[in-house]
């Protein structure tokens, strides 16, 4: 299971990148997002799952359609020509580089043995909650401040005109 | 059961196509939505290393990444929409207001 889950985020992530429309990008990464959601469920993370899904490929992705439906993007070609080729290869050879290193790195290191025991109710709302309401009380405020800044900062920009 | 290794695999390879993405696409939508992908691998290693440290530490950074990334989102958007209103694009390569 982990495999065909693993094997579709990867797929559809490449399409996103290799996609010169926007719409076709964005469900793209719809099916992404859906088979993270898929691993998450695997690795016991009911709650983050359920967030995922509603959060990104509801919320977030719906945003992006509908900014891309509205400002009706003339399609152009998708690539960057001429002298930013260069930039465009070199790009891609520093992040193959820092990929190669970090394979090497997850296959060398000694990663920690599995814990044993488990937490009761691992990973279900109520356990995360209790967590977010007692331990990260102050991160969870400062959360919901951040938000508030980002509504007002993206009303303010999106503006018409600035009196 | 799978290993630890290759969830922290998958969550680089997720990692790198969205770099390259960023490098190599001009639309300003797709970059972000890369960046959405980043977030996205992240959390998978987040959520992959609670489960098998079995702390539940990871589950609120999730939380948190997500919170932000819906914040960037909407100021991100609100950013493109304002650029494309001026500009009448969102290609990166034709945005040169701060070259000076």
């Amino acid at each position: 299971m982990f495999y065909i889950l693993g094997a579709g985020a990867v797929l559809s992530a490449l399409s996103m990148v290799t996609n010169k429309r926007p719409v076709s990008a964005a469900m793209s990464l719809i099916v992404t997002m859906f088979c993270l959601a898929g691993l998450y469920v695997l690795l016991d993370a009911h709650l983050i799952a359920a967030l995922q899904i509603i959060i990104y490929a509801g919320a977030i992705m719906v945003l992006f359609l509908f900014v891309i439906m509205l400002l009706n993007i003339q399609e152009k070609e998708g690539r960057l020509a001429g002298h930013k080729i260069f930039l465009q290869f070199s790009g891609i050879v520093i992040v193959g580089y820092i990929f190669i290193k970090v394979v090497k790195l997850i296959g060398g290191s000694n990663l920690p043995a599995r814990m044993e025991g488990s937490i009761k109710g691992f990973g279900t709302t109520s356990a995360v909650g209790e967590m977010l309401f007692t331990d990260f009380l102050l991160p969870f405020e400062i959360a919901s401040v951040l938000l508030l800044a980002a509504m007002v900062g993206a009303v303010i920009l999106a503006k018409a005109k600035i009196d | 059961m799978v290993p630890l290794n290759h969830y922290l695999y998958l969550s680089a390879i997720l990692f790198s196509i969205g770099a390259v993405g960023v490098f190599t696409t001009r639309n300003a939508m797709i970059i972000y939505m890369c960046i959405e992908l980043m977030f996205n691998a992240v959390n998978l290693t987040f959520i992959a290393f609670s489960k098998f440290l079995n702390n539940l530490d990871g589950h609120i950074f999730t939380f948190m990444v997500m919170t932000v990334a819906a914040a960037e989102a909407a100021v991100g958007l609100a950013i493109i929409i304002s650029m494309f209103r001026n500009k009448e694009t969102v290609n990166v390569d034709e945005i040169n207001l701060m070259k000076g």
